[in-house]
């Protein structure tokens, strides 16, 4: 077990002490709200000599994400971090970067997409990255990111996929709270050292050329990509090996979702990212009425956990998804779809609504999601009716 | 790695199987034209690196025709991540050696170069951005634009490479507009002003300058910036065995001059035409811009750009011989190989 200590810290300075720790090898910068204040803290650092990292303070995030494929084929171990718009910008490289098979560590300080501009967030940036063949993890707060951030280093290399870790702008990453931080040679000892060997084809051996990126052709770009596909099925495992490893230092045992009182519950709740304490306190108050409730928190949410969804599910009589971005398809939210999706693992067949909420920011209190539950119960029971699978939580209409 | 000689013969070349067996850097067997200049200029620069090197590519002629799954030509490692990126990757696998060469990782006595190529369309318009800011950070690279003025990959549309009356796709000839509109950008310049330490302009058919530029390039710790005319051979709609002749006339003309800068301060012109021919010789002899010929208007404008540009050239020469006569730098000194 690590030594610990207990520290108040946001999200950001949480995420920055996090890769110092790891000591990542090179690190692609370009400042966008509200990650900016991160790597600003992590350059102190590198400018205090408190790590080995080579920062590149580059152009624009398409080219903070080709750097970073640049320095990890390479064999460095390499991180980069933005939000909304520069996810956004950054989204072709993203591909590239999967399809390569290059680890390498994305921090997403979730943030709105323009238009209008909103430098607040919601989870539109993280939903861009949804289907491009990256490892997705999302953090209830400070103290998950900083663990996330550790992990998947871990989880990237193991499954040589690239890894996005999802912590809420200004909610997490300005946001004061205790952070139990790990010693720096147990985080070190956990990730490993540093070394071009650690991937199995890195450029700079130069004794050994390899080819990055080659065209394919349709006689070979299936097969490149069903390689990809079977591979990224072999995530689960390698997260719940890292999670179980992770667990042995830190004490701190996760799961690709977090249940809260579903196993007697008739209403499920499902959220990411820190409205899921809102969420539980909804709970709680919906189960002092004699409400029968549950909340599940998604935390791998790609590749995404299929069976724990539905078997959490498997009970439920109705479930209501809350999902912190708009897909405009006419269907209704991309955690909507998943979790719908997800339930055709289980025999059970509940009633499934969805709301949109904390858009752009907007705060979301626990009236509210109790007010989601009520909707679902009266839709599930028939008392109500509805013309939209999809439905916006707190609107002025 | 290959035997690499100091400065290797043309005829070695011509029988690289022999001479440097499968280890071309980038080897016979690719789907480039027949024609293509790419190659040459490739080989040409690749082999005068003796050391290893590895290599960042854009999308585009050289890179589609390379690295075709499930083979490849490349016997140096190759990455290739798109269109606009290729200085901003190489930037980063630089980075990454610098970083592990620190920490001991890579060993202390391990050199590698780090050399990236790109098209026009990849370095003058989409990967401008990144090639200004990786030039501004002074990653230790060498850039490599082989400069077929326009996007030739994908059929030949114009590129700010382009010259003023040039047909493309994008700028065809019409009843109110003669091809192209505008002149060329002189990216040349543009990254002369970026202040790095060695910017020049080379053509592929005068062999021994281009090698002697690479050299002189690796030789320089930061980042460095090689602009190659290559003559298509499919768009611009010559003859395949014209390529050199082309390349050739573009110099003999004074439309490519070629020179060299270091530091953005001292300039200079290596090839000096003193009989330069007629820039319609060059023109005629590509039927992609020859209607030009037609438009006497156009020609003007074309031969002006050619001057000027020309005249300025030779007006940077002598400012940068007074310039380091000034600071007590020996101008002529700047331009030689550390062997010199």
């Amino acid at each position: 077990m690590a030594q610990t200590k207990v520290i108040a810290l946001t999200g950001n300075q949480a995420a920055a002490e996090a890769m110092r720790q790891i000591n990542f090898d090179v690190a692609a910068v370009y400042p966008i709200s509200p990650q900016t204040e991160l790597m600003g803290f992590f350059a102190e650092y590198v400018a205090n000599g408190e790590v080995d990292t080579e920062m590149v303070a580059v152009d624009g995030e398409h080219s903070a994400m080709a750097t970073c494929i640049g320095a990890a084929a390479a064999g460095a171990r390499t991180i980069t971090a933005s939000a909304g718009p520069g996810i956004a910008y950054m989204l072709e490289n993203l591909y590239i970067a999967s399809g390569m098979r290059i680890p390498l560590v994305l921090l997403d300080v979730n943030r709105a997409l323009s238009a209008p501009l909103s430098i607040h967030c919601d989870h539109g940036d993280s939903m861009l990255t949804r289907d491009t063949g990256w490892i997705s993890i999302f953090s209830e707060n400070a103290q998950e990111a900083y663990h996330n951030i550790i992990m998947s280093v871990k989880i990237s290399e193991k499954a040589m996929f690239p890894i996005i870790v999802n912590y809420d702008g200004y909610i997490v990453s300005h946001s004061i709270e205790d952070v139990e931080i790990l010693d720096d040679e147990s985080v070190r000892d956990f990730v490993g050292p540093s070394d071009i060997n650690r991937i199995p084809y890195p450029l700079l051996n130069t004794e050994k050329p390899v080819t990055y990126g080659a065209t394919a052709q349709p006689d070979y770009y299936t097969e490149c990509k069903y390689q990809q596909h079977v591979d990224f099925l072999k995530v689960y495992d390698i997260v719940r090996e890292v999670f179980d490893e992770f667990a042995q230092i830190s004490g701190k045992r996760y799961d690709l979702i977090e249940e809260y009182k579903t196993e007697d519950a008739e209403y499920i709740g499902i959220s990411m990212g820190s409205s899921f304490g809102t969420l539980k306190d909804a709970v709680d108050r919906l189960r002092d009425q004699g409400k029968k409730v549950g909340a599940i928190k998604i935390r791998l949410y790609r590749p995404f956990p299929v069976k724990e969804v539905a078997q959490a599910l498997s009970r439920a009589k109705g479930v209501v998804v809350l999902d912190r971005a708009d897909s405009f398809d006419g269907i209704g939210g991309p955690l909507f779809k998943d979790v719908s999706t997800a339930l055709l693992a289980t025999d059970n067949n509940p009633f499934v609504h969805n709301f949109i909420y904390g858009l752009g920011g907007r705060e979301i209190h626990e009236e509210e999601f109790m007010r989601a539950f009520d909707r679902l119960e009266r839709l599930e029971k028939g008392i109500e009716t509805r013309e939209n699978f999809v439905e916006y939580l707190q609107v002025r209409e | 790695m290959a035997k690499k000689r100091p400065i290797a013969l043309l005829s070695e070349l011509a029988s690289h199987k022999e001479t440097f067996g499968g280890d071309m850097p980038l080897a016979p067997g690719h789907r480039m034209c027949i024609g293509c200049g790419i190659p040459p200029i490739v080989n040409e620069i690749l082999l005068a690196i003796n050391e290893p090197v590895i290599v960042s590519n854009a999308t585009g002629c050289l890179e589609v025709t390379t690295g075709v799954y499930p083979v490849t030509a490349w016997n140096v490692p190759w990455i290739h991540v798109n269109f606009q990126s290729a200085a901003t990757v190489i930037a980063g696998v630089e980075t990454a050696y610098k970083v592990l060469k620190k920490k001991g990782i890579i060993p202390e006595d391990k050199k590698i170069h780090f050399v990236a190529f790109g098209g026009d369309g990849g370095t003058y318009d989409i990967g401008f951005q990144a090639l200004s800011a990786t030039a501004e950070r002074g990653h230790n690279v060498l850039y490599v634009c082989y400069n077929n003025e326009g996007y030739q990959n994908t059929g030949y549309q114009k590129s700010s490479a382009t010259p003023i009356g040039a047909y493309t796709k994008t700028t065809p000839v019409g009843k109110v507009k003669v091809g192209k509109q505008e002149p060329r950008k002189d990216l040349t310049m543009i990254m002369a002003a970026h202040g790095v330490p060695y910017v020049a302009q080379a053509s592929p058919h005068i062999f021994r300058d281009l090698t002697r530029k690479t050299k002189k390039a690796i030789s320089i710790q930061g980042f460095k910036f090689l602009n190659v005319l290559e003559p298509c051979t499919l768009s611009w709609r010559f003859s395949p065995e014209d390529t050199m002749r082309l390349a050739k006339l573009a110099v003999e003309t004074r439309y490519w001059p070629v020179y060299e800068v270091i530091d953005g301060k001292y300039w200079k012109v290596n090839i000096k035409p003193k009989k330069p021919k007629p820039i319609e010789e060059y023109i005629a002899a590509q039927p992609r811009w020859k209607h030009v010929l037609k438009y006497p208007e156009v020609l003007e404008r074309i031969q002006k750009e050619i001057d000027e540009k020309w005249n300025l050239l030779l007006h940077l020469e002598e400012m940068s011989k007074k310039l380091a006569e000034e600071e007590g730098i020996d101008y002529e000194a700047l331009f030689k190989l550390p062997e010199e």
